[in-house]
């Protein structure tokens, strides 16, 4: 997007998407309800960038990542990656599609398996997708671990002889094992401590440098979206409430929710943190499975009007790549 | 600890360990530090760097065995507690030193109401009826910010959102006035917007009732927001001590230069590549006998290898345990170190 060597190639197109868990209830399990996890969002990641999605817990941002890979059957939409549907692709023939798409997982501990050895962990990819002889397997699994800065003489241990930032490696180079083009991160660095933080987010940078990979990066922290994104999301309730580039994003926020969210990171800078305008939210985040009527942020928004109560307020372009959900701007 | 009053808590020289079939991890190494009456203490450090240890050890919380809490006396009132029996460490918890734990779902009982939860400290230290307790509860929930406190104390936990349990734990702290509040991330768990909420809360609160509090965070905007003074934990050690604006505008240990750094922002300049601290945090099996972060130091020399750095006054309430001297951008000297550092303690 901003430097030069981001094409305009669009690599993941995300129409109408929603995912709607249902809710059964009673000795005959009767479906009484849903949870709209993700209820309606739409967005393109061009090839080489990364794509921030924030937003606060239970909002549905990592259910989102996970619908636009297929790991869940969606309930509406679509979702185009490198030029092909996978919307209502059929599970069996979405396996062909894997390798151009993968997923690097919150927790590392849970998300890799405790009696896999590291080279079986990375090398398991391999197996599924690759004719690789067996010293081919175990040269590329090598060459993975130097890539993402693990010891070589590592391969025969277990995930439990890790620390968090070394098992988190491990997670990256399985994802990428099988050269994808498209890589979900769903909450990378959340587990790990803040001077662990940063050598993974480097790593992370270094790797789309080297082989131009594009990130849909999800997480809850801002600070470090500012960092690693060039274009952020902001979801809310399940919808995508802003999108615009970053630069705009955080100096220029337009819809209340994210002026809210921003003004509500703490500043580690005491003479900022007095400057800090803040704008402080009542209440919490409604339940998905009951939404309020009209514009999801109506019951929390300081600017609210009548017409939010009633009316769910249509995307509207308000700049050249600077999308918002609001009435202020429709 | 220039200024007069005399201080609520002090801490002499604890030591934490945990005894272990696999070994002895050494969690706090001779941590000293006092709290003044109605300041914020803000405690920074990584998991691991025995900043919650500190705090539960003082006050008797670690299961002894496996743990072994020594230490030249932790003095709160004119009490040692570390000496104190089991039935006066009871009644001092919860009554004269409130605590506040990261995750209030796990940290309230869930077969429970709210209510009773409220109301027992009250009768247990206070010997309130229940009428009286019952009133005072509500009283409290009003004053943490929750709405129809009334009706809402006949409820349980899980019918609260993360938010409005973690004001129910602050509210259950602050129940019988406590002299010394102990907030151990009691925002971590919590989304940002939540998190401003109960930031604003406390500030109110302080402002209201006046006790001491010691906050315990990895987060360096909340302490940079909320707290008075800064204890920076590494190792199980305090590396550096210092007033909240001193801390952040003259850090005086690499560690907490390196993690000012590596912290990014939303506002201000936006740095094009973040600074990383090479290595992991060490891993405490005896008690440290040369600096514990000299391995990831970029200013590491000789010395700290051989010697573990005690903490350095440098003025202005400030003190670092490091040997390199950032004023001078050189080493100090051993000597004037070991000297100021017995005109230190005759001082104290």
């Amino acid at each position: 997007m901003l430097d030069d060597t981001k094409s305009n190639k669009v690599l993941v197109e995300v129409k109408d998407l929603k995912m709607h868990f249902p809710i059964h209830a009673g000795i005959f399990k009767k479906r009484v309800g849903e949870v709209k996890a993700v209820d309606g969002i739409s967005f393109d990641i061009y090839e080489g960038e990364t794509l921030g999605l924030v937003g606060e817990s239970g909002c549905g941002k990592s259910t989102a990542g996970r619908a636009i890979l297929r790991l869940y059957d969606i309930t509406e939409g679509s979702v185009k990656i490198d030029g092909v549907e996978i919307g209502d692709t059929p599970q069996p023939n979405l396996r062909k599609m894997r390798p151009t798409m993968q997923m690097v997982f919150q927790d590392p501990q849970a998300s890799l398996n405790p009696r896999m050895s590291v080279a079986a962990i990375i090398g398991e990819p391999l197996n599924e997708h690759s004719d690789m002889s067996k010293a081919e397997k175990r040269e590329k699994v090598l060459s993975l671990m130097d890539q993402v800065g693990l010891n070589r003489d590592f391969a025969n241990r277990y995930p439990h002889e890790f620390s968090g930032g070394q098992r988190q490696r491990i997670g990256i180079a399985r994802a990428l094992a099988l050269n994808p083009k498209f890589i979900v991160c769903d909450e990378p660095i959340a587990a790990l401590d803040v001077s662990i933080q940063a050598q993974v987010v480097n790593l992370l940078e270094d790797l789309q440098e080297e082989f131009g990979l594009t990130y849909l990066f999800i997480s809850h922290d801002l600070s470090m979206v500012r960092h690693i994104a060039d274009r952020v999301a902001v979801m809310y309730l399940g919808r995508v409430v802003e999108l615009a580039s970053r630069e705009t994003l955080f100096s220029d926020p337009k819809h209340p929710y994210t002026q809210a969210l921003l003004s509500a990171v703490p500043e580690p800078d005491p003479w900022l943190e007095e400057k800090v305008d803040r704008i402080l939210l009542e209440g919490d985040v409604p339940s998905p499975s009951n939404p309020p009527k009209g514009c999801n942020f109506c019951t929390r928004c300081p600017q609210v009007m009548e017409i939010c109560k009633t009316e769910e307020p249509p995307t509207v372009e308000i700049a050249p790549g600077h999308i918002a959900a609001c009435h202020l701007y429709s | 600890m220039a200024d007069g009053a005399a201080p609520v808590l002090d801490v002499r020289d604890l030591k934490t360990v945990f005894k272990t079939r696999a070994g002895s991890v050494h969690a706090v190494n001779s941590v000293s530090f006092s709290l003044k009456p109605g300041e914020l203490l803000g405690v920074v450090g990584e998991s691991g760097s025995g900043k919650s240890v500190t705090m539960m050890s003082l006050i008797g919380l670690i299961p002894s065995p496996p743990a072994q809490v020594t230490g030249d006396g932790v003095n709160f009132g004119g009490i040692d507690l570390l000496k104190a029996s089991d039935d006066e460490l009871r009644s001092i918890r919860g009554a004269r030193i409130g605590f506040v734990f990261q995750d209030p779902m796990t940290s309230l009982n869930p077969v429970f109401t709210v209510g009773y939860q409220i109301m027992e400290p009250l009768r247990k230290h206070m010997g309130m009826d229940k009428r009286a307790a019952r009133k005072r509860a509500v009283e409290l929930l009003e004053l943490v910010g929750i709405p129809d406190a009334e009706r809402r104390l006949k409820d349980f936990p899980h019918q609260f959102s993360g938010g409005m349990r973690q004001r129910v734990m602050i509210a259950i702290a602050l129940a019988c006035d406590p002299e010394v509040l102990i907030a151990d991330e009691p925002t971590t768990a919590l989304d940002v917007t939540i998190q401003a909420q109960i930031l604003e809360l406390m500030h109110e609160l302080r402002e209201k009732l006046g006790m001491a509090v010691i906050w315990i965070t990895h987060d360096l905007g909340v302490i940079a927001g909320i707290a008075d003074r800064v204890l920076v934990m590494y190792g199980g050690q305090i590396v550096e001590h210092a007033p909240v604006r001193e801390l952040f505008k003259h850090p005086r240990h690499p560690y907490t230069r390196a993690l000012l750094k590596t912290v990014p922002s939303v506002r201000g300049e936006r740095e094009e590549r973040l600074e990383v601290i090479e290595g992991q945090p060490p891993i405490l099996r005896a008690e440290p006998s040369s600096c514990s972060f000299a391995p990831r130091c970029p200013f590491a020399f000789e010395h700290c290898l051989r010697e573990n750095p005690p903490r350095f006054d440098i003025g202005a309430g400030h003190d670092a345990a490091c040997f390199y001297d950032f004023e001078t951008g050189a080493p100090r000297s051993s000597a004037t170190a070991m000297a100021k550092e017995e005109a230190q303690l005759d001082a104290g």
